[in-house]
């Protein structure tokens, strides 16, 4: 398990630790090895990823840090060798954890990144009848539409998953969002076999969504056996971690005693309580979150 | 740590070792799916800590009673709409599976979403309300899944509470639903008495169906098969991508079926050229020894450089996919207008697409009638067969012989309209892949063009009949002889009189006439000729195929005389015998010449003469890199 503690840590990881290179497998020359669930979710992952590239003029992955899409970030090089061949996109809030700060300035290079940091507009310019912890995500909403309209992509690469949220298990996987960047939940084109709808209207954008189908004990067992690195703040201290990274402001730790990736993973199989339970955002009204989504939010 | 595959661990608490099932649950919109699911969750011990009270605090804030479908009604749009409005997936243990639940809903006009859940799913559970029986929508989604292939389909007749728990309703509605079941070639693998409400029979068989011997819900979803291995099937590699981000020319893509290794000897269809796996490539760890199997996405270099494009299939050499152009599917429509005989359609075929149309309609059923209602459209929620021509050939299989690759899906405008099962395929001449080995050339290309001062490249004259390009072409043609240059000129007439004979002017013909043209010419360019093609091609998806196989040796020219001044010019007596209605299929006076967009040049002979014109062909192939700039060269030699 990779961790960046703090900088020192941070100096001490040499790239070969994270490039490491092990000799191959040998398979008897008949038999395939059989995929396990976590073979299946990324090969899957790796074929929307392809998908998109191929398909789409100008994307980009949306880089929030946080474990989704940096599992995210290693399922991509995987699809492409080793590479991130479109940019990593960092709609920053200026509000982030200063750890989080720190893993992305170190892994932005490490990993070879095309690293574009996009700040949002002032909390004033944001729907003041939203509650106060939508609103500031809306903030992160109007930053992500000035990075839109500064690129031009015709499709953002999100980290979103089915089992986080109820809204979020409608989504397709290739979503078509309108000129404002808004979802149209009722509307959505047909999506199965794999065939994904990877035409945009003129001057609309798609988000294409490449972990959908995972969960939060598969981003963990996925992290841990592929060894990519996380921010410690997952991580139990003094009996409190984060089971998921927002704003500092509006995210809370959750009481745990995990310490390491398999505890959590031994925690998650027992608790029942839902992991955005720490955002603020979602529990504000029983429709905030609903309203944030049809607005552009991930 | 291994990077590589590890086998499940205990402390990987994700199921890794249980086998997964997919399943979806449909039947008439008021029958009780969502309480059905609601109690299973319940059941299986699946909801999150406090979710039931939250709900039924939510339910009193309302005014409203507490019902089980609230579970699923997590969106408050659909608790204003009082139905459930999209495919949800939820997910829950049985004793030794894990149940991904595609939530389908009912509606009719809702159907194309639970098409897209049904498609996914190894098995069903059909629900029937006890009271209202067997309704045209439980008729119309038992034939859906008979359709997209669903196999293992479990029956639940709920609200046995109303019907007194009475077996005798229990047995009617069981005939009925088999009977219809059966008619379809499906097998209920249990037809089961519940009460959603109540919880009889989804975990538990109460004495209020004590009469009932089979097994319960949970029992039943415990039984379902998961879908059957197709590694086991023969090799499918759609090609994806072709990447080259360094000096490896990587093939990319996921194995639908079968398995690979390098060292495997492979035929890329519909082309039918044979080569080698030089390496399987991956990441971090590269390249990778072992055998690939159905479901991995991978990537592959051959022993030698051959033409692979996007939607090419890779197959063993003596189990390839058939190539065809027409083909036979059973579809589903969920466009708005109707499919009728001479559409124009996009058919995909994994990552294949080809623009097609339809030939014929041999049925066209509403799934709730089950009849045959008309045969000259498909409509919006219904099923058909149709025969589909297609401009460009594919290789595929029939759905029997491989799920994956015996599947397509249709594109109206840019958005899937429908989606159905390859029946049958009337294979192209190549139905077997013949074992060719390409002899490379003697010479090196440095070589020849040392010698001829130009490298290779395809000159593609494109325009209306008359409008010059014959002319062009041979002013062209004496020009680079001229300069010591080895051009070959290509005309399509005199090609269509001997290798071309076979072929006539169907849009198919053409299609294949342009096919053979750019062939050859790539040929002798690779050898570091200049082919000057003249040909008239009018269709620019044919161009665009000359243009995919010439590659980066492809010169677009349009030649852009006037229509009015061909047709004065008609040097051949075309146009007059086309106007006298002798001529069948003639450009010109058909206006169905497709202008081309993004020629690397544009000529109007009406405004220069051959001499001018040839001095521009020239130029634009000494600034695109074909033509040795002389000037350039003393310089260099300075």
């Amino acid at each position: 398990m990779h961790l960046l503690k703090d900088d020192s840590a941070a100096n001490g990881l040499s790239s070969s630790a994270l490039v490491e290179r092990v000799p191959a497998q040998e398979f008897s020359a008949d038999l395939a090895p059989s995929m396990d669930h976590l073979d299946q979710l990324e090969a899957q992952s790796i074929y929307i990823f392809r998908e998109a590239f191929g398909r789409l003029k100008k994307i980009a992955l949306l880089w929030s840090l946080g474990k989704d899409s940096n599992v995210m970030i290693w399922l991509a090089r995987k699809a492409f060798f080793g590479r991130l061949p479109f940019p990593a996109l960092h709609v920053d809030t200026g509000k982030k954890f200063p750890e989080m700060y720190r893993f992305r300035d170190h892994y932005g290079k490490e990993w070879d990144l095309d690293l574009r940091v996009e700040p949002c507009p002032p909390i004033d310019a944001v729907d003041p009848t939203l509650p106060p912890a939508a609103r500031s995500a809306a903030r992160k909403t109007e930053g992500l539409k000035m990075a839109l309209g500064k690129y031009g992509f015709d499709g953002l690469i999100a980290g979103i998953r089915r089992d986080e949220e109820a809204t979020r298990a409608k989504e397709r996987v290739f979503s078509p969002r309108g000129l404002e960047g808004n979802w149209d939940v009722r509307d959505q084109p047909p999506e199965f076999w794999d065939h994904f709808n990877a035409s945009p209207p003129q001057g609309a954008h798609l988000r294409i969504h490449p972990i959908l189908h995972w969960t939060e004990s598969d981003i963990w067992a996925y992290t841990k056996r592929e060894n990519i690195p996380i921010i410690p703040l997952y991580l139990s201290q003094n009996g409190k971690r984060y089971r998921s990274l927002g704003d500092q402001d509006i995210t809370n730790p959750v009481a745990s005693n995990a310490s390491n990736i398999d505890e959590i993973l031994i925690e998650l199989e027992q608790t029942k309580v839902p992991e955005r339970s720490g955002r603020a955002l979602d529990h504000e009204t029983e429709d905030a979150f609903e309203r944030l989504r049809v607005a552009g939010y991930l | 740590m291994n990077m590589i595959v590890t086998p499940a661990s205990p402390a990987t608490p994700n199921g890794t070792t249980r086998p997964q099932v997919r399943i979806v649950i449909v039947g008439h919109v008021d029958h009780g799916k969502s309480t059905l699911v609601g109690r299973l969750l319940h059941e299986t011990g699946s909801l999150p800590d406090g979710k039931l009270e939250m709900l039924k605090a939510v339910s009193a804030r309302r005014g409203m009673p507490f019902e089980w479908s609230f579970l699923l009604d997590a969106l408050q749009t659909e608790r204003d709409q009082g139905i459930t409005i999209d495919t949800t997936q939820i997910r829950f243990r049985t004793n030794s599976r894990d149940i991904v639940l595609i939530d389908a809903p009912g509606h009719a006009e809702f159907l194309r979403n639970m098409i897209t859940g049904a498609s996914q799913a190894d098995g069903a559970v059909l629900i029937i309300d006890a009271l209202e029986g067997v309704r045209d929508q439980t008729r119309r989604h038992g034939y859906l899944l008979h359709l997209l292939g669903v196999k293992q389909v479990a029956v639940v007749v709920n609200k046995m509470d109303r019907v007194d728990f009475s077996a005798e309703r229990f047995n009617e509605i069981s005939d009925e639903i088999s009977a219809h079941l059966q008619g379809l070639g499906v097998k209920p693998t249990a037809v089961i008495p519940i009460s959603a409400r109540d919880g009889d029979g989804v975990a538990e068989r109460t004495d209020r169906i004590g009469w009932y011997k089979g097994p319960t819900v949970v029992e039943a979803l415990d039984r379902l098969e998961p879908a059957r291995p197709l590694e086991a099937l023969a090799l499918r590699l759609p090609v994806q991508a072709i990447y080259k981000f360094d000096d490896r020319r990587i093939v990319a893509g996921r194995i639908e079926s079968g398995s690979l290794v390098a060292g495997d000897e492979i035929v890329i269809m519909p082309a039918g050229k044979i080569a080698k796996i030089k390496t399987v490539e991956s990441w971090p760890v590269t390249p990778v020894a072992g055998r690939q199997g159905a479901g991995r996405s991978v990537g592959i270099t051959l022993d030698r450089e051959l033409f692979v494009e996007r939607g090419d299939i890779i197959a063993h050499t003596t189990s390839a996919p058939r190539e065809t152009r027409r083909l036979r599917a059973r579809i589903f429509w969920l466009h708005d207008k109707p499919l009728a005989k001479g559409d124009q359609l996009l058919v995909r075929c994994g990552p294949k697409e080809s623009r097609a149309t339809v030939v014929a309609i041999e049925k066209a059923v509403d799934p709730g009638e089950l009849s045959s209602v008309e045969n000259k459209a498909i409509g919006r929620n219904h099923v058909g067969e149709i025969d589909i021509s297609l401009s460009n050939s594919i290789a595929t299989d029939p759905y029997t012989e491989n799920p994956r690759t015996g599947r397509i899906v249709i594109e109206v405008s840019g958005r899937i309209a429908g989606g159905g099962l390859v029946l049958s395929v009337d294979a192209g001449q190549r139905a077997l892949p013949v074992d060719i080995v390409p002899v490379e050339s003697a010479l090196r290309p440095d070589e020849r063009s040392a010698r001829y001062q130009h490298n290779g490249a395809v000159v593609w004259l494109t325009g209306l009949p008359a409008s010059g390009k014959s002319t062009l072409a041979k002013a062209l043609e004496r020009r680079l002889f001229s300069n010591g240059g080895s051009p070959i000129l290509l005309d399509g007439d005199t090609l269509r009189a001997g290798l071309n004979s076979d072929l006539g002017f169907s849009t198919a013909d053409r299609s294949e006439n342009i096919r053979r043209l750019a062939e050859v010419a790539t040929h002798l360019a690779r050898n570091g000729h200049i082919a000057i093609v003249a040909a008239v091609s009018p269709a620019r998806e044919d161009r665009a195929t000359a243009r995919r196989i010439a590659d980066t040796s492809f010169r677009e020219i349009h030649v852009a005389t006037p229509a009015e001044i061909c047709e004065e010019r008609d040097p051949k007596g075309h146009y007059k015998k086309a106007r006298a209605g002798a001529l069948q299929s003639f450009t010109g006076i058909l206006n169905d010449y497709e202008t081309p967009q993004a020629a690397e040049l544009v000529i109007d002979t009406s405004r220069r003469t051959v001499a001018e014109a040839a001095d521009e062909i020239e130029q634009m192939l000494k600034t695109t890199g074909v033509l040795f700039d002389e000037v350039v060269d003393l310089a260099a030699n300075i």
